[in-house]
């Protein structure tokens, strides 16, 4: 399949899946094992009320979310995949009432397997609020 | 000296499943996602409920890895926040009422959270519970694992380290 029809089909799989569209993610770019996903900010989202500081299983979800997109992006990619595991560090809370912008990078892929970094940022684009690594299965077709 | 008469039944569930229940619904997330607890003694298991809205591959279909991820996040920090406040919610030194009211202790901080995917999620419910392997004064050490029809086969496990609230300051203290 030649790379356009690939990331074509990454962006239709990622904009179909219900959680994505639950939490408002975007696909906001998409290459040869790359991806980004914003998240915007929403009550559904808050971990403490007092703070309105948002919970970081929600940045899990979107960290896994670009992971596998980045992975279905990849050119040595034959089709789908899924998570095998997948680490976040977070670094500091997020400001509350800003969009989360999640940026994943495959940096290696064999056969089975593929590899993944990932960071989420808001505003500050400087100073990340998570990152994350992950292994990733590699379906055949 | 004699032993103090027990509590009756009904006064002892009241506390503890009012004091639960104000921990999960502070979590808008938690209740978003459809999570809630289910309590036996201090042992909880949480529940993830089913909903369309948890699905991460529509194709097979499969509950969402994140889904997974923030379900077994929730349910680790619930369990550490409930083992470590179980002693002041029992002798009363923890007031029940004004955790219902809103005024909730401060919650430990995720420091890092690694999940373990095992098999994929099946679109029901699934369950999950967490056992701490270390809870110090500055850090914590929870593992957790996650399953739906048969507690022997997870479909996902999980190793998270928590950064602690200070022990001196009460609720809604800086």
């Amino acid at each position: 399949m030649a790379l356009a029809d690939k990331i074509k089909l990454a962006k239709q799989f990622i904009e179909a899946i219900p959680h994505a569209k639950a939490l408002g993610m975007t696909l906001t770019s998409i290459d040869n094992g790359t991806a980004e996903i914003s998240m915007p900010y929403s009550e559904n989202i808050i971990g403490d009320p007092k703070t309105g500081v948002i919970h970081g299983g929600a940045v899990s979800a979107v960290m896994d979310t670009c992971c596998g997109a980045a992975v279905m992006s990849h050119s040595d990619a034959p089709a789908g995949t899924a998570t095998i595991d997948l680490r976040i560090d977070y670094m500091r809370a997020a400001t509350p009432g800003q969009t989360i912008v999640t940026r994943a990078t495959c940096y290696h892929i064999t056969r089975n397997v593929a590899f993944v970094r990932a960071t989420a940022t808001d505003d500050d684009g400087d100073r990340p609020v998570a990152t994350a690594t992950g292994a990733f299965t590699v379906e055949a077709r | 000296m004699a032993r103090p008469r027990p509590e009756p039944v009904q006064v002892v569930k009241q506390r503890r499943d009012a004091a639960l229940k104000s921990l999960v619904q502070g979590v808008p997330y938690a209740r978003f996602l459809g999570i809630s607890f289910d309590r036996r003694g201090d042992e909880l298991t949480g529940v993830l409920n089913f909903d369309e809205k948890l699905i991460g591959n529509p194709f097979l279909p499969a509950i969402h890895g994140g889904v997974t991820s923030a379900f077994l996040e929730v349910t680790s920090v619930i369990t550490l926040e409930w083992e470590t406040l179980w002693p002041d919610i029992e002798s009363g030194a923890i007031d029940v009422e004004q955790m219902v009211a809103g005024h909730l202790p401060r919650s430990p901080k995720t420091i890092d959270f690694t999940v373990d995917y095992l098999r994929s999620g099946l679109p029901r419910d699934a369950y999950a519970r967490a056992t701490i392997g270390r809870s110090g004064r500055r850090y914590a050490s929870v593992r957790v694992e996650a399953w739906q029809d048969n507690r022997d086969r997870p479909f996902a496990q999980a190793v998270g380290h928590f950064l602690m609230p200070p022990k001196d300051t009460g609720p809604d203290k800086a």
